[in-house]
């Protein structure tokens, strides 16, 4: 299968810190790839990293010119106007008219169940419709590959089951996932791959059975078994 | 004391009767500063939301430089728009020296590091919350900045008016650039200073009075918009399910 990204020995420095450091990765179409760790341990840099938020200050980042990519935030940030037009923005951003703009993102909001909340203002929305809109600002781009940074960590279960239901159909059609998530649960709902993070560096790269296996785990990474131990 | 009470009568008829020369240079006042304040406020604003955005080797420095100029001097920037203006100056051929075009050139450059160094702040600050988001969307440096400008309108509308209030305030600059010449470039500041000088303490205290009352409208304003802007936040989290 052919890569989408390919990270070789990429690093990333902020003054002195290394926040990611020889990591090599590789992510094929239709993979759903979560990224799991401590907070600080690189899950959030290697994600804009592999937006193009972030350039590798060593090593390389591949991407298929061709696939489009989408970014779903912890905490999405929303301007004042109203839900629709924060989606129509987006489209408007990658070379849309505006008045087809706005007829797609009213196709995106439906999609995500906020239809009936189009033209109110996206700031009055709760934390759980925010974070649907925010997806489907990034499903109505199309994206080839969606990135999402713990995008229900400051969800209650309500807001959390339904962003999870709407990436896990965004995943059935096809879009390659990559999220990073501190819920294992989440993790293993969503996942077909995990990829371990500790001080900027992957310690295990498994697929989600085999890291849910903790004898399998043991034997690549003996703090990712110690971490999914902890954290379950 | 009777003559301070004597001349604060004498300067409410003034203002009641709306006497012609005080209303002339009360116009010429507002006149003067309000374009001077837009002309602030097309420079600065654009000025600062780029500089909230972007990132540059030189960032740092401009900023200093930016804010010291918060701190700039009335009298300094009349000096060196006179120098500029002057016969032998550089725009010297503009013939602009002790005219109303001189008194606005003067306040907007007094103002605009003012409105540029508040926006860029105002700018900064929502880039930290959304900036990135914007990037991944595609937004570069420019359209980052015009959007969140835009969605930072109403600080930005406060700074504007904060901006009038400053430029409306001033003194120094307008004097040293206009002349102070009675029926062209005579404004409620350089009024006030002559008026009092001469002891037409009525007239003084009237421009006075309409200076601090107009100072006053400003602050009444930026307070109402300031309460808007805050009922209305608190309503937008009260419909967002935010506990009290």
């Amino acid at each position: 299968m052919s890569a989408l990204m390919q990270l070789r020995a990429a690093g990333v420095r902020f003054g002195a810190v290394r926040a990611l450091d020889g990591v090599d990765l590789r992510i094929s179409g239709g993979e759903r790839l979560a990224l799991v760790g401590a907070n600080g341990s690189g899950k959030s840099t290697l994600l804009r990293l592999l937006h193009g938020l972030l350039r590798p200050s060593a090593g390389t980042l591949l991407r298929d010119g061709a696939a489009r990519q989408a970014m779903v935030f912890q905490r999405p940030y929303m301007l004042r106007t109203s839900a629709l037009n924060n989606v129509a923005l987006a489209l408007w951003l990658r070379d849309a008219r505006w008045s087809a703009a706005r007829e797609q993102a009213l196709a995106a909001l439906a999609r995500v169940g906020l239809a009936e909340v189009a033209l109110r203002s996206a700031r009055a929305l709760s934390g759980g419709q925010q974070q649907r809109l925010a997806l489907a600002r990034a499903w109505s781009l199309q994206p080839d590959v969606l990135l999402l940074d713990e995008p229900t960590s400051s969800l209650d279960p309500h807001g959390k089951r339904e962003v999870e239901d709407l990436v896990a159909a965004f995943a059935a059609g096809g879009t390659t996932l990559v999220f990073a998530s501190h819920n294992l649960g989440q993790v293993k709902r969503l996942a077909s791959r995990v990829v371990y993070l500790e001080q900027g560096r992957v310690r295990a790269d498994l697929p989600v059975q085999e890291f849910f296996d903790r004898r399998r785990l043991a034997e690549v990474s003996v703090e990712a078994e110690l971490f999914v131990k902890g954290e379950m | 004391m009777n003559t301070f009470s004597e001349s604060l009568g004498t300067a409410l008829a003034l203002i009641a009767g709306l006497d012609p020369a005080l209303a002339a240079i009360v116009a010429r006042s507002l006149a003067v500063s309000g374009i001077a304040c837009v002309l602030a406020c097309a420079i600065g604003m654009p000025l600062g939301a780029w500089l909230g955005v972007a990132r540059f080797p030189a960032r740092g420095a401009l900023l200093t430089v930016l804010n010291t100029m918060l701190a700039l001097p009335s009298v300094v920037v009349g000096l060196v728009v006179y120098l500029l203006l002057s016969r032998s100056g550089p725009f010297g051929f503009l013939g602009w020296l002790f005219s109303f075009q001189a008194m606005v050139l003067a306040q907007t450059v007094l103002v605009a590091p003012v409105v540029a160094a508040l926006a860029r702040q105002s700018v900064e600050d929502a880039a930290v919350a959304g900036g990135e988001q914007l990037a991944s969307l595609g937004a570069g440096t420019w359209l980052r900045s015009v959007l969140l400008a835009w969605d930072e309108r109403y600080a930005l509308l406060t700074i504007a008016i904060a901006a009038f209030g400053r430029a409306v305030s001033e003194v120094g600059a307008v004097m040293i650039v206009g002349g102070n010449i009675d029926g062209f470039t005579r404004v409620m500041t350089t009024a006030i200073a002559l008026e009092t000088s001469k002891g037409d303490l009525p007239l003084a205290l009237a421009l006075g009075i309409v200076l601090l009352g107009t100072v006053l409208a400003l602050n009444a304003l930026i307070a109402a918009l300031r309460r808007w802007r805050m009922l209305r936040d608190d309503r937008v989290l009260a419909l967002a399910g935010a506990p009290a």
